[in-house]
């Protein structure tokens, strides 16, 4: 080889910097634009956004010395915009103070970001715990259907109640199965790829092999579809889907898998009425909006109207209306930002968002075992079919499914689990990217008679 | 607030945005190809390994000095660290000679790299295990990891 990848944790201390000009910008933006002031505790707040992010850089300094230079700062980028549009929906609000709680479930983000990257020195370890986390996947899924434990919210029983807290146990369950899925996959996806018949082009694996796995995925997915929760429902679909198809390299299990979507999406839609409502809002909104009607599609119409009235570079920050759309700080944060900071600014998010699954598959060429190739695809896989999802949903592209857009959206559990996989990410990187140990060193070379040797057939 | 201030905030802030994106695209175009091992490195890396064999990791407490053989036909039997790369096999230059059917010639070997030891599979038959699976690459040992061979149990001991 060649060449070594070189560790770059200067460019990422730069582009860190930059980051939380990004981060605390936008907050002294927010003061400007709404309070027509600089915030007075701008400094207060800076200077924890900053002592979180350079806490964070540190520790990657040391634990993770050859993890890729730029996760890090897109993350920090858009945890700060997040939390300043957040602020921003508050200070609208006048009673809430969602950007506070945000900036309290960062921290306890990025001190588990450091306990993961502090305690995991090894990311290969994790496939001892793969049937232990595909369980405990399992365990967190069905919490919250449990009685007493559980609480509905909207509709959706995907909450349990910690003492004060309220906590989205699927997000912790997404990481988890995903870390089942790889350990599983590597082991037997020679025997998922190879063995088995042929049934009309496609060829089947035995049961054995795929047995374990499809029992785990339709118990989370059965689980879902009883918690009304759509949009994580199409999260692991696909994620299974992207898991097996990377395993196996085979094109097939992606048009299986889509008509075996495109048919339950189908069943779905006339069998559940929750669904139906949803694609009729997504197929006509404007009928559901305004008075003498369900009034349903006030959020999405609202939205649309948000992003429309942003045009180009947007309103500017304090400048627009974003509290009429209802969620806006979680859900439909993308519209608010589309609102305020205009197509410029969504690009530019989307870009971030790009270049976070890009740098993760970067992460899963370049590693050297095949668990880690699959973990960091798997985490790529939940990063970019999150953000399709939701940000489709807000932009009506597809029908809108409940989910958090990573980083930015008020919610904890979120935030804290997307902090968890960029440590995760970063652990593989660093492996990948560390130079290969020197073993090239051979003090006797006339022994060659011994080794195997390549023979001339013909 | 003038509006042309909040004008001018508004399109600072989307140029702070984009800048930090081009950034980060920039420091990942400079990543792409890596940083090549200077010539000069590289052969002042190569000259060393051929006049004497890669200095083993500085002494430190709790480093491991030998490797021993805890289970199998050669039970007992070790190799110093110093001599470091040690070659396991059945052939007669292996460091830790082992007297085991399922073993290849030259087997494995363990060797230091930085503070770090590792064993390296040097394609073997029947393969080396750590614990249940099979090593496919250079693999980080630590003081009581047992390497599985053939029958044969290793570990590295203080």
């Amino acid at each position: 080889m060649g060449f070594v990848h070189r560790r770059r944790r200067g460019a990422e201390l730069f582009l860190l910097v930059l980051a939380l000009l990004v981060g605390i910008g936008a907050y002294a933006a927010v003061g400007i634009g709404v309070q027509g002031e600089v915030p007075a505790d701008l400094l207060g707040y800076g200077g924890w956004l900053a002592g979180l992010v350079i806490a964070a850089h540190i520790v990657v300094r040391i634990v993770a010395p050859y993890a890729d230079p730029v996760l890090l700062p897109l993350v920090a980028a858009l945890n700060g915009l997040g939390l300043a549009v957040i602020h921003r929906l508050d200070l609208a609000a006048g009673d809430t103070t969602f950007a506070r709680q945000q900036l309290t479930w960062m921290t306890v983000g990025v001190v588990l970001f450091i306990i993961t990257l502090v305690v995991l020195r090894d990311h290969r370890v994790l496939q001892r715990f793969t049937y232990t986390c595909g369980l405990a996947a399992l365990v967190l899924l069905i919490l919250p259907m449990v009685p007493g434990v559980g609480r509905e919210i909207n509709g959706a029983r995907i909450w349990i109640s910690v003492g004060p807290f309220s906590l989205q146990p699927g997000e912790i369950a997404k990481v988890m199965l995903v870390v089942a899925f790889a350990g599983y996959l590597v082991l037997h996806r020679d025997a998922l790829a190879l063995a088995g018949r042929r049934l009309l082009f496609i060829d089947l694996p035995r049961g054995r092999d795929l047995g374990p796995i499809l029992v785990m995925w339709a118990i989370s997915l059965g689980v879902l579809v009883l918690q009304k929760d759509l949009g994580s429902s199409l999260l692991f679909f696909g994620l299974f889907l992207v898991m097996l198809y990377v395993a196996t390299e085979r094109p097939g299990w992606l048009v299986v898998g889509g008509l075996l979507f495109f048919a339950g999406a189908f069943m779905a839609a006339t069998i559940f009425s929750h669904v139906q409502t949803r694609v009729d809002l997504w197929v006509d909104p404007f009928a559901y909006y305004g008075e003498g009607t369900s009034d349903k599609g006030r959020q999405i119409v609202e939205s649309m109207f948000g992003m429309a009235w942003g045009g180009l570079i947007g309103r500017g920050f304090g400048e627009g209306s974003p509290w009429r759309i209802s969620y806006a700080e979680s859900d439909f944060i993308m519209a608010a930002i589309g609102e305020e900071l205009g197509l410029t600014g969504v690009l530019a998010v989307l870009l971030m968002f790009g270049l976070i699954v890009e740098r993760a598959l970067r992460a899963a060429l370049i590693s050297r075992d095949g668990f880690g190739k699959l973990l960091a695809t798997g985490l790529a896989a939940v990063f970019a079919l999150q953000i399709f999802v939701v940000i489709g949903g807000v932009t009506r592209l597809i029908p809108l499914t409940g989910l958090t857009t990573p980083f930015l959206s008020y919610g904890g559990s979120s935030l804290v689990a997307n902090w968890v996989i960029i440590a995760l990410l970063l652990r593989i990187s660093d492996q990948a990217r560390r130079p290969v140990p020197d073993l090239s060193a051979d003090p006797q070379d006339g022994s060659d008679s011994e080794a195997t040797q390549v023979v001339k057939l013909s | 607030m003038s509006e042309l201030t909040l004008l001018l905030v508004k399109i600072a802030y989307l140029a702070i945005l984009w800048i930090f994106v081009l950034s980060a695209v920039s420091v990942i175009r400079s990543d792409m190809f890596g940083a090549r091992v200077p010539e000069a490195d590289r052969r002042r890396g190569q000259r060393p390994k051929k006049e004497k064999a890669p200095k083993p990791p500085s002494r430190r407490r709790g480093s491991p000095t030998h490797v021993l053989v805890v289970e199998g036909a050669n039970a007992g039997e070790q190799a110093s660290l110093e001599d470091a790369p040690v070659l396991i096999g059945r052939g007669s230059d292996a460091a830790i000679r082992l007297d085991d059917d399922y073993v290849s010639t030259r087997h494995a070997r363990i060797a230091a790299s930085g503070d770090q030891w590792f064993v390296e599979d040097l394609g073997s038959t029947n393969g080396t295990y750590i614990g249940t699976s099979r090593i496919t690459q250079p693999t980080t040992l630590t003081l009581g990891t047992q390497v599985r061979i053939g029958k044969t149990i290793l570990e590295l001991r203080k």
